[in-house]
């Protein structure tokens, strides 16, 4: 052991596609936030009130 | 050294016990393990009885129930494509998906599907209904455990029972709509679930080689080319009734009716000629694009007699 930190390079490729994936994650919860406003909106007070 | 990604490299001494390779999938392939053409089935059946079902649903209501079950049956294609990895990467058909390619790890992709269909299954309820949510949970439980792991390397009856899954998303929509399940949903479900054989059975004989080199027991794989054109034609003289018995029991129009069983006899014409026509896989061919289209033109007369004729 040279005493150096151990940890992995990504290549470019990678670097890529992760930030590409995390993107895609980005988007899909805040489109899942927007969702729950717009239903909240939506529902109104009757927002609890489910058919079961 | 452990294996690690392509053009990944260790910066600083070697890690022994560590075996991490980053991973190298694009959003794409993400899509496409959620296998996006059965979902645009799944979202079209469940989209029609939506707008068949009784009383008012508000339009985001609506969109956010086939939200719901569209990312569900993404997530159960995910899961399915994570247990039957090494079956894919042994046919043709599928030995491109991303598993067997090495785009996504076999765990990634495991953990994509249990989360997707967790938040599904959690959205539709809370914003929903709850028996749409359940309802959605055991499809998504009975594709990936009982068809995937257990029915479909047991027997060849496998398609018939695990068609189940593929026939509830207009159930589960007709329950995010109502609050309820009632005969409509039903009679949709028993549609989808007596085309299910006929239409994979068709692709099953073209693609029997690759079947059976995974050892898959399909039915031309264990019972025969000729016993499997005989079950299609069986399998498709039984959908003529049931795609027409939402119009003899009074649920659709007479348009309905006629198309229903007009399309229902093109379809047996195309099984018999799988029948007659030994050795054509071009008649299998025909019989599989011809049964997706029977499908689409059976939902799609249905919402044009509910929501266009019957106004």
């Amino acid at each position: 052991m040279d005493g150096k930190p151990q940890r992995i390079v990504l290549s470019e490729e990678q670097k890529r596609s992760r930030r590409a994936r995390s993107i895609a994650i980005a988007l899909a919860l805040g489109a899942l936030v927007i969702l729950f406003y717009v239903v909240t909106l939506v529902k109104g007070p009757g927002v609890l009130n489910r058919p079961l | 050294m452990p294996p690690i990604g392509e053009g990944a490299q260790f910066a600083g001494g070697k890690i022994a016990s560590v075996s991490y390779e980053p991973s190298i999938a694009t959003v794409g392939d993400y899509v496409a393990l959620m296998k996006p053409r059965v979902m645009s089935l799944v979202v079209f059946t469940a989209l029609v009885s939506l707008m068949i079902a009784p009383g008012q649903l508000h339009p985001m209501i609506g969109f956010t129930a086939l939200l719901c079950i569209a990312v569900g049956a993404g997530a159960a294609g995910a899961l399915n494509m994570w247990y039957d990895a090494d079956i894919d990467a042994l046919m043709k058909r599928t030995a491109n998906r991303p598993i067997p390619r090495g785009r996504i790890a076999p765990g990634e992709a495991f953990a994509f599907g249990i989360v997707l269909a967790a938040f599904a299954v959690a959205v539709l309820g809370v914003l929903v209904s709850w028996l749409a949510a359940a309802l959605l949970a055991f499809t998504i439980f009975f594709y990936v455990v009982v068809y995937t792991a257990w029915l479909k390397r047991l027997t060849p009856q496998n398609i018939v029972i695990g068609g189940a899954a593929g026939s509830l998303p207009p159930v589960i929509a007709w329950a995010a709509a109502t609050g309820g399940i009632s005969v409509e949903p039903s009679l949709l479900f028993l549609i989808i679930f007596f085309w299910t054989p006929p239409h994979f059975w068709a692709l099953a004989l073209v693609r029997v080689d690759d079947y059976a080199r995974a050892r898959l027991p399909m039915l031309p794989v264990v019972a025969g080319a000729e016993e499997t054109r005989r079950q299609i034609v069986r399998y498709s003289v039984a959908l003529v009734p049931i795609g027409a018995a939402p119009w003899f029991l009074g649920y659709a129009g007479a348009a309905y009716g006629a198309t229903a069983l007009i399309a229902g006899t093109l379809m047996v014409m195309f099984a018999w000629r799988v029948r007659r026509n030994r050795s054509g896989e071009r008649a299998a061919h025909q019989l599989f694009a011809f049964s997706i289209l029977y499908l689409f033109v059976l939902f799609a007369m249905l919402l044009i007699d509910a929501r266009v004729i019957g106004m």
